[in-house]
């Protein structure tokens, strides 16, 4: 396969993911935005969107002043200067859909132009139901891409490349979604293990899917620690960053067959995933789980890199 | 024929449509725009930056041709082509036909698309243009008329085979009602005339790739479909490197050789080394490993001095030349702008003739009289008196039309008929069928999908 058909299947796989992703932070800041505690917490809430979505200083650096509830919907969603907003992410992913359109099965490829169709129809909602609804058919959108993919894709080199961009970026996805809540969502004053607490760790369930998952995993109230089991270490929780670890290692295996050869980052993800193997949440708890993420989100980044090197150039 | 009537080959059709419910055309025709929307089967066109995607729009309603029509005009056409071949060959040969007086030498050796790189040189099996698009008119009932080559990177076959599969999704009664020659054998064809085409040193299974200028190209849609359809890769300059004068890809598992490329883009571009030096969109070392015979192309490079217009008005002579036979295929009159005597008859009449630039394409840079206001015609006086050699006129022709949808209505409309022509050292092949471009708005005559044109599915009977 043509290195840079690879290099666009990978990012299309990437900028679905993250549109899904933010979405999922918009949703949740909707939510949060309503709690009774007042202006802080809806300040906190829009501030918490911008610094999951990895774009608070992109976001301080745009002149738009103060983070309100309108600024980051249209940050987030829509602006053509945020490379990651949902518009960005759907329209560069149908650019690069686009330039591989003979690596793509007819229905995937339709999911994918559909989503682009789609961005012209909503428009930019203003009133919060239209808004809402046009989140519904974001996430709707990536269910609908990854399913053609999953259905119609021959089992070779391209879809492994699809695979592997949407499994990296969400690995990076979940790590900056725990950080975010771990370490800058509670505003000051507020008691660790109170009620707002309590509600910022349920809605971080929520925006994942995985409210429900908690209570059969642990049937237990929701608590830190084990919020961030689930996320980090638990291999039935599909955003888990051991899961996504295991997948990015099943699809960088899976090249190595096809092409007969393993390379540094086969070498790379696998020990990583070594480590998930053996580790316990008390012990990163103990080292602290801010250092343990953003050491996780460098590797990402040095095993997407790896990746890169070693096949889309 | 008189306005009103069938034509023989129409009958069927007709006698279906008024059967038909009377919103049959309409709601069919909502249906296909959907589809294409869906697919994406658009066409970018330039200086157009609101929407740089559109679609061609689709006529439902088909252009049919009867089989003793088809008959002839496929001998026609391989005629024309073989002759085109020869010429090339002729011109980067021994030069012959410049000899024996049948086209002056200044219009071959001074033409800008005229290679001196190929002098001498003879690609694999003497084909220079494996992929022509014979562009025809019909003016009356003498049958059609050439109404220009194109023999460098012609487009429009995605629009064939599409328009044919849109046609069998919304109307399969009517399949079954007549007989139609299929047209997807077209892409089987082009990949054995690819593969026919590869050097001798490629071995029984020469990689073959499309390459393309890239998303941004208006073509783009057609270089990615035909790609798929033959199951090759679609690369564009930068995935091809050269290396001791030999061509690779550069791929997930390494460099891997290059066998033959079917290039949709124009000699300029091709190579920055050799042609223009500015271009980002080719390869660098392409041409040095196309001369050593490494690797072919398609189209030949130098194949566009064969679809110069002021060379088309010597194809008559060509023909007979290199085939020893008379023309099937006429031409339409033609002024050369060059000769005075025709320079003061077309200035004398310019709000009644169609003027051309000799090396356009794509209905770009035309003057159509009858359509343009004083101050258009004048402002291309200016540039015609200024540079007379690059213009050629030709009367405004009494096109004809075809039955297509307007508002509900059926309405008659010009069209013109582009088959393709591919050629191997087998021979020359014609697919059956072709691109019909039809003129949507009342009275025009401007074809061409960038001038807002649209296509309906061409269908060749077997009757």
């Amino acid at each position: 396969m043509l290195s840079r058909t690879a290099d666009s299947l990978y990012w299309t796989g990437r900028y679905m993911e993250r549109a899904d992703f933010v979405a999922r932070i918009l949703e949740a800041a909707l939510r949060l935005a309503t709690l009774p505690a007042g202006e802080d917490a809806a300040a906190s809430a829009w501030a918490g969107a911008l610094a999951s979505a990895g774009a608070g200083q992109a976001f301080a650096a745009s002149g738009r002043g103060k983070p309100t509830e309108a600024s980051v919907r249209d940050y987030l969603a829509f602006s053509p200067d945020n490379g990651s907003s949902i518009q960005a992410c759907l329209i560069k992913a149908r650019t690069n859909a686009r330039s591989v359109r003979t690596a793509l099965t007819v229905e995937l490829w339709e999911a994918i132009n559909g989503a682009w169709n789609g961005l012209a129809d909503f428009g930019k909602p203003g009133r919060r139901d239209d808004f809402v609804r046009f989140l519904e058919w974001v996430k709707g959108v990536s269910l609908a891409v990854e399913g053609a993919s999953s259905r119609t894709m021959l089992r070779n080199d391209a879809y492994w490349f699809l695979r592997l961009g949407a499994a990296i970026e969400r690995a990076d996805n979940t790590a900056r979604l725990l950080d975010v809540k771990y370490h800058l969502l509670l505003p000051p004053g507020e008691r660790v293990g109170g009620q707002l607490d309590y509600f910022q760790w349920t809605t971080l369930l929520r925006e994942v899917s995985a409210l429900t998952a908690y209570r059969w995993v642990y049937r237990e109230s929701v608590r830190p620690w084990l919020v961030a089991d689930l996320l980090v270490l638990n291999r039935q929780m599909p955003r888990s960053l051991a899961s996504c670890q295991g997948m990015i290692v099943s699809y960088l295996e899976r090249l190595a067959a096809d092409y007969n050869r393993r390379g540094p980052a086969q070498r790379l993800a696998s020990s990583r995933l070594t480590e998930f193997n053996e580790a316990r949440i008390e012990d990163i708890f103990q080292s602290g789980l801010h250092e343990y993420i953003q050491r996780f989100l460098k590797e990402n980044n040095a095993l997407a890199a790896a990746v890169h090197d070693q096949y889309l150039v | 024929m008189g306005a009103g009537e069938v034509r023989e080959s129409y009958r069927a059709l007709d006698r279906w449509l008024k059967a038909a419910p009377a919103d049959l055309l309409s709601s069919r025709s909502r249906q296909a725009e959907l589809f294409f929307r869906r697919m994406g089967v658009t066409f970018a066109v330039y200086g157009d930056a609101e929407s740089n995607e559109r679609l061609i729009p689709f006529d439902v309603v088909p252009r049919i041709i009867s089989s003793g029509e088809w008959a002839q005009l496929e001998r026609g056409l391989k005629q024309r082509v073989a002759a085109l071949n020869a010429f090339l060959k002729d011109i980067y040969g021994a030069q012959e036909c410049i000899r024996a007086g049948i086209i002056p030498a200044e219009i071959v050796l001074t033409n800008p698309q005229y290679r001196p790189e190929m002098q001498g040189r003879r690609p694999p099996g003497d084909v220079w243009c494996h992929i022509a698009g014979i562009d025809l008119v019909r003016t009356g009932e003498d049958g059609f008329q050439v109404l220009e080559d194109n023999a460098r990177t012609p487009s429009g076959v995605s629009y064939m085979l599409e328009n044919r599969e849109m046609m069998m999704r919304l109307f399969p009664d009517l399949f079954a009602e007549h007989r139609i020659h299929p047209v997807d054998t077209y892409t089987d064809t082009l990949l054995r005339t690819l593969q026919a085409g590869a050097p001798g040193s490629a071995g029984d299974d020469p990689r073959i790739v499309v390459l393309t200028p890239g998303p941004f190209n208006s073509a783009y849609y057609e270089h990615s479909f035909l790609a798929d359809k033959l199951g090759v890769e679609l690369v564009e300059g930068t995935d091809l490197f050269v290396n001791d004068d030999t061509v690779f890809m550069r791929t997930t598992e390494g460099p891997q050789k290059v066998d033959v490329i079917y290039r949709r883009i124009d000699d300029d571009f091709i190579d920055p080394l050799t042609f223009r030096p500015d271009s980002a969109v080719g390869v660098p070392g392409l041409m040095a490993a196309y001369l050593a015979g490494n690797v072919t192309l398609a189209n030949a490079v130098g194949t566009g001095v064969a679809d110069d217009k002021c060379v088309y008005t010597y194809m008559p002579e060509i023909v007979r030349f290199f085939t020893g036979e008379e023309p099937i295929l006429k031409n339409i009159p033609t002024w050369r702008c060059r000769e005075p005597d025709a320079l003061k008859e077309v200035l004398g009449r310019l709000e009644d003739l169609v003027v051309k630039e000799v090396g356009g394409s794509g209905g770009y840079g035309m003057l159509v009289g009858p359509a343009s206001t004083k101050a258009e015609i004048e402002a291309f006086r200016a540039k015609l008196i200024a540079n007379p050699g690059e213009f050629i006129a030709q009367p405004t022709l009494s096109l004809s039309t075809a039955p297509t949808l307007d508002d509900g209505a059926l309405q008659p409309r010009h069209v013109d008929l582009r088959p393709f022509v591919l050629t191997s050292p087998g021979g020359v092949r014609v697919t059956p069928g072709g691109l019909t471009r039809v003129a949507l708005k009342a009275g025009s005559l401007v074809v061409n999908s960038s001038q807002g044109g649209g296509t309906k599915d061409t269908w060749v009977l077997d009757d």
